[in-house]
Order: structure tokens, then sequence, then C-alpha cells
């Protein structure tokens, strides 16, 4: 025990619980979890980035607070007290976005209320927080964070660039001069069919490059 | 899994909820005047945006004071009451009074080429809840100069598409009147045919959200047939 009150903050054990989520655990390609939001904000990039940023805040925290009261948390009422954590932290981001980023909450909309229901936190504070000290399980909440968001910006980078032309709302496609040649955006990849097609590669590229994902027959 | 009794449970809900909710109403308080300005800002927006004048979160305020010149609060007869500001009106609380004690605002503005243009904010219902915008009208108080729409939950690609420069630009050119009648604009299903003064293209899809927005114009619009009638030059 008084081994692990001196583990260093930053130990390997600690960057591995970062790590994971990133890639052999992520949570929305490996676990598939939170695909929903993931569909629905990543038309551009901007919206996705403080989608991502605000999972990840929400979920850390939150994982905090409930690890710090795991011993306090009357296991019958758990969920519940798990929920109204989240609930508060949604709530609050959702009024700091209306009060600081108001173009981007009214992009959001529902969205960032529908954090609450977002599979991935729940998932991590009934796995993980509940049952480790609030430093790692921050770090976790800000690993499967971390994870949500790559995915979330690398289909929104790429839906953004073929379906709009632009790159965080700059021209690229205009500025290349590719559209004298006949270029045209692909109108396709504004649609969320083409979010769930994008994941879907996602998933077969990482699959394919990662052999412990694959499964056995 | 240590055991924990009913009472413990009782006491650490009630703790943990009104913490939460302090915690709640402090960051609700605290962040109100911010937010209340964007919605001021939103506006304020959208009302140039319907002079067609594109403004961003910075550049409104300013905007805002170099176009609009004028606010006026009207009754339904079309007479001027003192002692309101239109900008503060709420279209949805008037719409509870009976009409003739409604108070209907308007805006007056110099388009960008030097007209003298009325803005006539509008409200209504879509097809999961509530539309609004605004539409410019020219000097002749019939022919449509500029409109913007918005919507709180409008179906993205269908409903929604109320609010794109594509729809919104087809009311530009329309006319509220057929000669001396209010007839509004309509919303037509298959589209509306080549040079139809009265209709538009409704949106394939929001069939709903079109006929709201098409009762929208001429429910608002309507109330100020008086004033329209009096002032058209």
């Amino acid at each position: 025990m008084s081994n692990q009150e001196k583990e260093p903050m930053f130990s390997a054990k600690i960057r591995k619980i970062f790590t994971t989520p990133l890639g052999k655990e992520n949570p929305i390609t490996v676990q598939v979890l939170g695909i929903c939001s993931a569909l629905a904000v990543t038309v551009k990039l901007k919206p996705a980035l403080v989608m991502a940023l605000s999972v990840t805040i929400v979920t850390a925290v939150s994982n905090f607070v409930i690890a710090a009261l795991r011993d306090y948390i009357p296991d019958r009422i758990r969920i519940i007290v798990q929920l109204v954590v989240i609930a508060t932290m949604v709530i609050l981001v959702d009024q700091f976005l209306k009060a600081y980023a108001f173009d981007v909450s009214k992009q959001l909309s529902v969205f960032v209320g529908l954090i609450i229901t977002n599979c991935i936190l729940m998932g991590r504070l009934e796995a993980f927080a509940m049952a480790n000290k609030p430093w790692p399980s921050f770090v976790d909440g800000l690993g499967n964070g971390a994870g949500y968001g790559i995915i979330l910006v690398i289909v929104a980078f790429l839906r953004e660039l073929l379906g709009s032309g632009t790159i965080y709302g700059y021209p690229v496609m205009q500025k290349l001069g590719v559209y004298s040649t006949g270029y045209e955006n692909n109108g396709m990849m504004i649609l969320p069919p083409m979010a769930l097609i994008v994941l879907g590669l996602i998933i077969w590229f990482q699959r394919s490059r990662n052999e412990s994902l694959i499964e056995k027959k | 899994m240590k055991h924990f009794s009913n009472r413990y449970i009782f006491i650490f809900s009630s703790v943990m909820v009104i913490a939460v909710a302090t915690l709640l109403a402090m960051a609700a308080t605290m962040l109100q005047p911010k937010q209340l300005k964007n919605l001021e800002i939103e506006k304020k927006k959208s009302i140039l945006e319907s002079i067609g004048v594109e403004a961003t979160a910075a550049t409104t305020e300013n905007l805002y004071d170099k176009y609009i010149t004028e606010s006026l609060v009207l009754n339904s007869r079309g007479e001027n009451i003192e002692g309101f500001d239109a900008f503060d009106i709420v279209l949805k609380e008037e719409e509870k009074k009976p009409l003739e004690e409604q108070h209907l605002p308007l805006f007056r503005a110099t388009a960008e080429n030097g007209e003298k243009v009325t803005i006539i904010p509008v409200e209504g219902k879509g097809l999961w809840g509530p539309i609004w915008g605004y539409i410019s009208v020219k000097p002749d108080m019939s022919t449509v100069y500029g409109a913007t729409f918005d919507h709180k939950g409008e179906t993205p690609g269908l409903g929604a598409e109320i609010n794109t420069r594509a729809f919104e630009d087809m009311f530009i050119g329309k006319k509220l009147f057929e000669d001396t009648k209010f007839v509004s604009v309509g919303v037509v299903k298959g589209g509306a045919k080549d040079g139809d003064p009265h209709n538009v293209d409704a949106i394939s899809g929001g069939t709903i959200t079109s006929k709201g927005l098409e009762k929208m114009l001429s429910d608002c619009l309507g109330k100020y047939n008086d004033y329209f009638v009096k002032n058209r030059n």
C-alpha cells in the first residue's frame, strides 16, 4: 500500500493508462462506444475539436470526482451518483460554451447535452473510476477523451477537406486552384452516412495494422 | 464492498443534490449576462442578414448602428406607440394577446444601395419547434428586399434548409401585395412557376416546415397590413 502511495505522478503505469485508449483500446474504433456523436459533429473540424475537448474535460473531471468519492458512494445508488456528476459537468460545459463560444454551441446544439448519454463516460466511471484512485482515474479520463477526440478529428478532417474543400474554415482547395481543373467538392461527404464509412475505413486500417485486435476464429 | 445504511444513503443523496444545485445555480447566474449579450448580438446579426449585410460577432454592433436607423413599435392599425423598445419585444408573448393589444416591432434601415428598407420580425412553428426570421421590404411596402430565417431544431438537410442562403434568396423580389390586396409569399410544393411574384419553392422532404414558414409569413406580415397601406410610396 505504502509503495503505491509513493508512485510518481508520471510513472510508466500512468503513461500507459493514458496511451492505451489512444490506440489499442480506443473507445470509438475498438470498443465502439460513443459513435453516435462521432457521426453527428464531424462535418467540420471546429465543432469536432470543441466536442472532443468537452468530452475530454467531462470524462476526466467526472472520473476524478467519482474516484475521490468511491469509498463513500453507496453501492446501491452508484449509477445515480455517476449520472448526477456527469450531468452537472455537462451542464457547466454547456453554460460556458453558451457564454464564451456561442457560434460553436449553436452548431453543436443538442449534442453537448447528449454528452450525458455518451457511453464512454458511464463506461469509464463504472469500469475504472469506481476502482481506482483519483489521479489515475483523471488520466484515464483524459486518455479516453483524447482517444475519442483523435478519431473525431481524423473523420472531421477528411469530411471537411473532401466535402467542403476547407481545413478549419481555410479554403485549401480554392487556394490550390484545383477547382479550375474540374474538381468538385463531394457533397456525399457532408452527409451522415459518409461519417460511418470513414469510421469503418479507420477501423479497418487499425485492425489490419494491429494483429492483437483481430478476433481469433 | 462496504455496507451503507438507508439513513446514510438518504443523507448522502440529499447533500449531493444540494451541493450540485448550488454549484449550477451559481454558474448559471454568473454566466447569464454574457449569454444574454450573445443572444442580443445574434438577434442584431439576423436583422442585418435580412438586408444582405453579413456580420461577424465582432463587427455586429458597429454594423447594426451603421445600417439600422430607426426602430418603431406599432399597434395593429399601423399607428406608432411610444414608450417601448422594438428590440426588446418578444413576439411569442405578443401573440398571446388579442390582436388590438399586440405591440408590433419594426425596424428601418438604409441598405447598402442607399434604399430605405423596412425590416419586420416574424415568428412561427416548424415541425419540431419554433422558427423565426426577418423580412425586409422596399419602400413600396410590397417588394421583398431580403429575408433570413432560423430555427431551433428542424431536421438537418430537410427543414433546417430554411436558413440556407439558397432558400432565403428565393424571396428577394417577391411581392407581398397583389395590386392592393395583401397576399403574402407562399411556399409551393413541386416548385413555383418561373416569374411567379408571390410564391417560392418549398423544401423537398421539409413539407411541414415549409407550410409552417408560409403560415408564419402570412400571419405575422398580415398584421402590418394597415401600416403597409399607409406608408407605401
